[in-house]
């Protein structure tokens, strides 16, 4: 595989965290160019210039750190476009002064719990999408003795899986398929209710993405016009 | 009033701008600023009908006689409420100020409201200005911007303790509709800026003032439901919800929809068109044809009648605002029982 298609496979483990989707599946990637030498480019844009800066650098300093992770990457570079606080973020992301580094005085901390807040959102709109498919076919009080390892072999299991593991909650083959924000199983007779958290959840992160679709369709019109 | 298939809706549009967005009204040194704002609320437009969409120019600024035709002429709009949003970091006389929204009070008596605003930053003075714009515009409500800029600052919370000086002069002066919106800047900047919980701590501390959380707290409608169902004195604010998703992504507006109606209900959700992002009349028109597909998708979903649609364009925000409905566009229900009671 060439370099660049690793770099493109790289980006598309990279998770906008609000949303929980690819940022390539969201178009946010603008251009992945490498040089002759291995220099790795990559340009990011997103819906509007005032997205959230917090999640705009995680994107950024993500991406970075995905890029890096290939051998042969000689250098990597990697650039928010047209956004207002781009200046900041692309400083601190190419050398690595994390969030505070980038807004001086302007932070309390740094971002690592606002991603867990987001990761276990994701976690539950995943794991009721995963959970109202196969209650299609099983009871309630069946589905709350399913194991990880009773899971579907799909991206959405296996996201729910990976989002468990960063999220320190257990995630072995063992462990229940679904599990409440604490780790704990889900008692049959609160299935439906935490099912219709879980929908609400789902159906917000999704709409969010599809507002964030349309923005970025339009930017990109709209600068095509220009 | 709208009327269709013989149903008379009465409707409130809770969500108006009378904006100046134009070059001329940019803060010099701010100009980036004040010009992504308005280029982004223009492209929001563009997830309307096609045939409603404006040039960039008449977006900046567009005129009294474009409002009378969108809002009045066209748009079945009974009453209108406007929600002044200051930004004047950006705006030399400010995006759409409370002077500029209540310039058109005149030209259209009884069918316009205007809201004010504060902004616990403002200490005293801002207690005075609130007091002053009551007495000058007999204002029911505020709309709160807590993602404002000021002076370096990047926004506040209702939590804060000044922002508690602000809510008990709006409860003593009979002030009760606050209307907060939420955007993508707060300190410290590691939070999440969209954050309802201070609207949750505010509706809790001060339970005889109603919050319409505008736009549903969008992209929280999550954390908004959740508060919602808590609060008995938190409402939802539709605007964006039909503007921005019932053309552009039908599906997501039936989900979203279906949301609200299971965990907020009918009778806490009030109509907004966010004019001039969106012009009202596609979204009323629209909005009384709408059903969900009959899909097992939405099967779980409470249905929203024809009665549920009348409260949710005008009666619900008319209740919380003291607005006079005519007797032809009350419910039937109301309508008995209001017969009973003269007999």
């Amino acid at each position: 595989m060439t370099l660049e298609a690793r770099a493109l496979l790289a980006l598309a483990g990279v998770y906008d965290p609000e949303l929980d989707e690819a940022i390539t599946r969201l178009g946010f990637v603008e251009s992945c160019v490498i040089s002759d030498a291995g220099d790795v480019h990559v340009r990011l844009r997103l819906p509007t210039p005032q997205c959230a800066p917090n999640f705009a650098y995680l994107m950024a300093a993500d991406a970075r750190a995905a890029l890096r992770r290939l051998p042969d990457a000689r250098s990597v570079t990697v650039t928010l476009q047209d956004h207002y606080t781009a200046a900041e973020i692309n400083a601190a992301v190419a050398r690595d002064a994390g969030f505070d580094g980038a807004f001086p005085g302007e932070t309390e901390g740094d971002l690592a719990a606002l991603r867990a807040l987001f990761q276990r959102k994701a976690l539950l709109a995943r794991q009721g999408r995963v959970c109202a498919a196969l209650l299609a076919g099983c009871s309630p009080e069946r589905l709350v003795t399913l194991r990880v390892a009773d899971l579907p072999d799909i991206h959405e299991a296996r996201r729910c899986v990976a989002l468990r593991r960063e999220l320190g909650l257990p995630h072995g083959p063992d462990a229940p398929a679904f599990v409440a924000g604490d780790g704990s199983p889900i008692p049959a007779e609160q299935l439906r209710r935490w099912l219709r958290r879980a929908q609400l959840v789902g159906t917000s992160l999704e709409s969010n993405g599809g507002l964030c679709r349309s923005l970025l369709a339009a930017r990109t019109r709209m600068e095509a016009a220009a | 009033m709208y009327e269709k298939d013989g149903e008379r809706y009465f409707v409130v549009d809770s969500h108006l701008h009378f904006w100046d967005a134009s070059p001329e009204n940019w803060v010099p040194g701010q100009e980036r600023y004040a010009k992504g704002w308005i280029e982004c609320f223009h492209a929001y437009q563009t997830l309307a009908p096609p045939e409603t969409h404006w040039p960039l120019e008449k977006f900046q600024k567009y005129t009294e006689e474009d409002f009378q035709h969108d809002v009045f002429d066209e748009g079945y709009v009974d009453v209108g409420i406007f929600q002044s949003t200051y930004l004047k970091e950006w705006y030399v006389n400010g995006f759409n100020a409370i002077d500029q929204n209540a310039s058109l009070l005149e030209r259209f008596p009884g069918q316009l409201k205007v809201n004010g605003r504060f902004d616990p930053r403002d200490g005293e003075a801002g207690l005075r200005q609130l007091e002053e714009d009551h007495a000058r515009y007999g204002i029911q409500g505020v709309k709160l911007y807590t993602a404002e800029w000021r002076q370096g600052s990047r926004g506040w919370s209702l939590a804060d303790p000044a922002a508690g000086a602000y809510l008990e002069k709006c409860q003593e002066l009979g002030i009760n509709n606050i209307h907060v919106h939420k955007g993508p800047t707060i300190w410290p900047l590691d939070k999440d800026s969209f954050d309802v919980r201070d609207v949750d701590y505010a509706a809790t501390t001060y339970p005889e003032l109603n919050f319409i959380v505008e736009h549903v707290g969008l992209p929280r409608i999550e954390d908004f439901c959740f508060m919602a169902t808590q609060e008995p004195n938190v409402y939802a604010g539709l605007s964006v919800v039909i503007g921005g998703f019932m053309h552009a992504r039908p599906r997501f507006f039936n989900k979203v929809m279906g949301e609200l109606l299971f965990w907020v209900g009918e009778d806490k959700m009030l109509f907004g068109s966010d004019y001039g992002i969106w012009l009202p009349k596609w979204q009323i028109e629209r909005f009384v044809d709408w059903e969900f597909p009959d899909d097992p998708e939405y099967s779980d979903y409470p249905r929203l009648t024809t009665e549920g649609k009348k409260k949710i364009l005008g009666l619900n925000a008319a209740r919380l605002y003291g607005i006079d409905v005519p007797a032809e566009a009350l419910p039937v229900a109301d309508g008995a029982r209001l017969v009973e009671e003269a007999a």
